[in-house]
């Protein structure tokens, strides 16, 4: 039900984005680029207190109503460099927050399993991992 | 026929396949099925099969002689290659890549003919990817290689793309590089391969190289007493370490081309051994890196690699991951393409359980992608001793034997797998997959461990395993086993177990399982009848596992009914002879009685949580461990007692009647006696029998279902009360502070 998924780095560089190609994937870049600020607010709000992973899930960021995508952002952040990672949600499948959390947890693991990659260099973009491919078309073809 | 003209690539292959082929060694004709299997493994399509057969005059004469198998494989080419299929075609496509086999047995000739295809001097460096060590005059071919490395890789290892390119390097320079090679290091033969990264990493290249050029040699005029020496020399040194190693791989990879053999797992130890003395302590990611780095290996690559091999994802290798990883970066630097996933053989020991999935994906996947091993097997049988070294190697694999893939995923860490060992009864790792294997109840065993992993949370998976475990290793306790089982499942603090043991009975007789039968027949007369009749009552949840108090509900009332059936022999004698004769009959009674019970069920679902929730443990446990529930069926004869008259009674009739019978059975003590006896030993006999471990399974699941209702049950009553403790200490509090109100006057 992601329409596009993507991780953004902490100087608000995409490490990696992807979006379906059925859509205009400019307009996707630039909401997510948008939604940027959307985490950066909430994230001055909450203060320094938040290290949790539990906490960081910003939940919905924005809805926005276009055509008829419901795009709904949602940003985790962690400590250390951010990394926002925002999921753009499709439409009339109003996803359970259960299932939203779900799957941003899905993200972070495949996020820190890319991490641990020794041959990871921070900062690069996620290209080579293909478990971390895997499981983003998984999410994003899930509920075509 | 026109005359045929063959490069000298061609040349090769095709007299390679015609040897192939030529299985009564009569050079001159060859056999036709071998042709036809060839064919197939061309993947062309029949008609064009048939077309080829027809152009190349092996229709006209019947069989296929030299040249007319040459031709066939030529307008295999052809098509292979798009073009129409004609006679003239066979001369006029120029540049035409070699016929390309995918069959498994072909998979050799498809690797030739890449490797044909590819640098002539290539030939047999299916990689080509190891960059030769500069002081021997093959740069280029290293640079070549390189360039085909890319598109072999990406093009499975089957295109033939840039190879036709290939540098006009002789081939007879490789054979003498090669040659050289192969008297070094028979001379060499010291060093043990313990050297440090750094220069290892050298003659690794040499060793490849010089491999290559072995393999050239090999493939090309494949002279199989030097190989072999080489082969056995080669293992001495560093140099040839890593070619003996890549030999044997080949050699044994003609069944899984993952397998690390023991030559292998040596070397890859002590390599391990070099970054870090405990061969139980981890290597960490940078050393790792660096390591690896020094392979030469596109990062991209070694950070493939990295993913696959460290397996628990921790960043860090321990000695299997280590294995796996050094495994794959050597398969990948001879062109081997990397898996999608771990490939059996190489996932760290921990995890046996686990390894099915990929057992199919990946020698099909390997061999296809490239494996040059496979070469040998078809390619030489003047190889004999490569030939069987396979067995040998097949063997050592121990996770061939688990087929069964079991679906409960953990964390794959020695940890993790010693806690469940330390769950499991004393049994190891094998056991539940052994069981299982031997077991048809194989389906349901998965299920059961599918059902309890859905349904328990935490510990689902030791559960799952140690309930398997159980079922399958003590058929004679498995009253006891269940309870145990129960306990270490999270789901059923309780051991609410009762009901499972007696439905056993009836699924066996459902399956006729004539053991049963004649057990029951035997022992008594119609107890033990009526208490498999009682059995079939107990399968009734499973029909409708969406009436989850529905199913629960039955479940005491089962073992309670199960028991009243055999109190209820009355009743159910007249059935027995029905029940003997006709175990199908049985079974439908069972459903039948079933669904009734479901029926009934259904209509007392409130009653019965209630009481569950009052009388759960011990009601169940009491049932469960003896066959004296009348404990049992005095607490719930009352929700029983509304419930319907069918014969083979829902348990309400039975709970009745046994109180009453019990009476009755005074003078059938000896049946009552024999009744549980006869449960016993129907229980006994349960576990041997495959739907007995459904039944299992579905007692399970219902008694799951039931503790889950009592834990919400209890979770309601518990905020429910908390509740009232919170208004109570508000009370409490506007108490006081009137009272501290009150006081200062009265201090006053």
């Amino acid at each position: 039900m992601a329409v596009c998924i993507a991780v953004i780095a902490k100087e608000n560089y995409p490490l990696y984005i992807r979006s379906t190609p059925t859509e205009n994937k400019l307009k996707f870049h630039y909401m997510v680029h948008t939604s940027l600020d959307v985490v950066d607010e909430k994230i001055s709000a909450m203060g320094k207190a938040l290290v949790d992973q539990r906490e960081l899930y910003l939940g919905l960021l924005y809805p926005t109503e276009d055509y008829k995508v419901y795009l709904s952002g949602q940003g985790v952040c962690q400590g250390g460099p951010t990394v926002a990672r925002c999921t753009l949600g499709s439409d009339n499948l109003k996803p359970l927050r259960r299932k939203k959390k779900e799957m941003f947890r899905k993200l972070h693991n495949s996020y820190t399993d890319v991490m641990c990659n020794p041959f990871y260099n921070p900062g690069d973009r996620i290209q080579s991992s293909r478990a971390f491919d895997n499981m983003v078309t998984s999410m994003m073809i899930q509920v075509c | 026929m026109e005359g045929l003209t063959l490069s000298d690539a061609e040349q090769k292959y095709y007299s390679d396949l015609f040897s192939y082929c030529d299985i009564e060694s009569t050079k001159k004709v060859v056999v036709n099925g071998r042709v036809l299997e060839l064919f197939r493994a061309a993947q062309l399509p029949n008609d064009v099969v048939l077309q080829i057969m027809e152009l190349c005059g092996a229709t006209r004469l019947g069989y296929f002689g030299r040249s007319q198998f040459y031709i066939a494989l030529k307008l295999v080419a052809v098509a292979q290659s798009g073009f129409p299929l004609r006679v003239e075609s066979i001369n006029t496509v120029k540049d035409l890549p070699l016929p390309r086999f995918v069959a498994s047995k072909n998979e050799q000739e498809s690797r030739h003919a890449a490797s044909y295809s590819s640098d002539s001097e290539n030939q047999g460096s299916y990689s080509g990817v190891i960059p030769p060590p500069p002081g021997r005059g093959q740069v280029k071919k290293g640079s070549v290689s390189h360039d085909t490395v890319q598109p072999r890789t990406s093009a499975d290892a089957q295109e033939p793309a840039s190879p036709v390119v290939s540098p006009q390097q002789s081939p007879p320079t490789s054979p003498h590089t090669w040659r050289k090679h192969s008297r070094h290091p028979s001379g060499g033969n010291s060093e043990r391969p313990l050297a440090g990264p750094g220069p290892f990493w050298s003659p690794f290249g040499e060793a490849q190289s010089g491999s290559s050029a072995g393999d050239a040699v090999w493939s090309g005029h494949s002279p199989p007493p030097p190989q072999e020496n080489w082969d056995q020399t080669t293992v001495r040194t560093v140099a040839s370490a890593t070619t003996a190693i890549e030999i044997r791989r080949q050699s044994s990879s003609y069944d899984d081309p993952w397998k690390i053999t023991d030559e292998q797992r040596q070397y890859y130890v002590n390599q391990f051994k070099t970054i870090q003395p405990d061969l139980n302590g981890f290597i960490p990611g940078s050393a790792a890196k660096e390591f690896f780095t020094k392979s030469k290996l596109p990062i991209l690559e070694l950070s493939h690699i990295w993913e696959l091999s460290d397996f628990d994802k921790d960043g860090a290798l321990t000695l299997d991951e280590f294995c796996a990883a050094f495994h794959l970066v050597v398969a990948r630097k001879n062109g081997y393409d990397l898996p999608e996933k771990l490939p059996e053989s190489l996932m760290p020991k921990l995890i046996d359980l686990e390894d099915s999935a990929d057992v199919g994906d990946q020698p099909g996947e390997v061999g296809y992608s490239g494996s040059p091993a496979e070469a040998p097997p078809s390619k030489s049988p003047s190889m004999p001793s490569l030939n069987q070294t396979w067995p040998e190697l097949n063997q050592s694999s121990e996770d061939t034997a688990i087929v069964h893939p079991v679906p409960i995923r953990m964390t794959p860490s020695k940890i993790h797998m010693q806690e469940m060992e330390l769950k499991r009864t004393g049994s190891d790792h094998t056991n539940p997959t052994s069981p299982l294997l031997v077991k048809p109840s194989d389906l349901s065993e998965e299920n059961k461990i599918n059902s309890s992993v859905k349904f328990a949370s935490g510990n689902t998976v030791a559960d799952g395993y140690s309930s398997s475990d159980s079922f399958t290793s003590d058929p004679e306790q498995i009253g006891s086993n269940v309870t145990r089982q129960r306990s270490h499942s999270g789901t059923s603090p309780d051991n609410t177990a009762p009901p499972p043991p007696p439905p056993r009975p009836q699924p066996s007789h459902s399956r006729s399982s004539s053991l049963d039968m004649n057990r029951t027949f035997t022992v008594t007369t119609g107890q033990q009848q009526a208490g498999v009749v009682a059995h079939p009552p107990a399968v009734p949840p499973r029909p409708q596992p969406s009436q989850a108090p529905g199913p629960a509900v039955h479940r005491p009332v089962d073992a309670d009914g199960l028991i009243t059936h055999t109190s209820t022999s009355p009743q159910q004698i007249p059935e027995q002879p029905n029940f003997a004769d006709f175990s199908q009959f049985e079974v439908f009674a069972a459903s039948n009685v079933n669904e009734e019970q479901d029926d009934e069920a259904e209509k007392h679902p409130e009653v019965l949580p209630a009481e569950k929730a009052s009388d759960p443990a011990s009601s169940l446990r009491v049932a469960k461990t003896d066959s004296k529930t009348e404990e049992k069926t005095a607490a719930s004869a009352p929700a029983n007692v509304s419930k319907g008259t069918t014969p083979l009674a829902p348990p309400p009739k039975p709970v009745r009647r046994r109180l009453k019978s019990e009476d009755e059975l005074r003078p059938e003590v000896d049946e009552h006696t024999q009744k549980t006896g006869v449960l016993a030993a129907v229980l006994a006999s349960q576990p041997s029998i495959p739907r007995s471990v459904g039944k299992d399974k579905k007692a399970i699941q219902a008694s799951i279902r039931r503790n889950k209702e009592t834990n919400t049950v209890l979770a309601r009553l518990n905020s429910e009360l908390q509740q009232q403790l919170k208004d109570v200490l508000e009370e409490r509090i506007s108490l006081e502070v009137q009272l501290e109100q009150l006081r200062p006057f009265s201090h006053l």
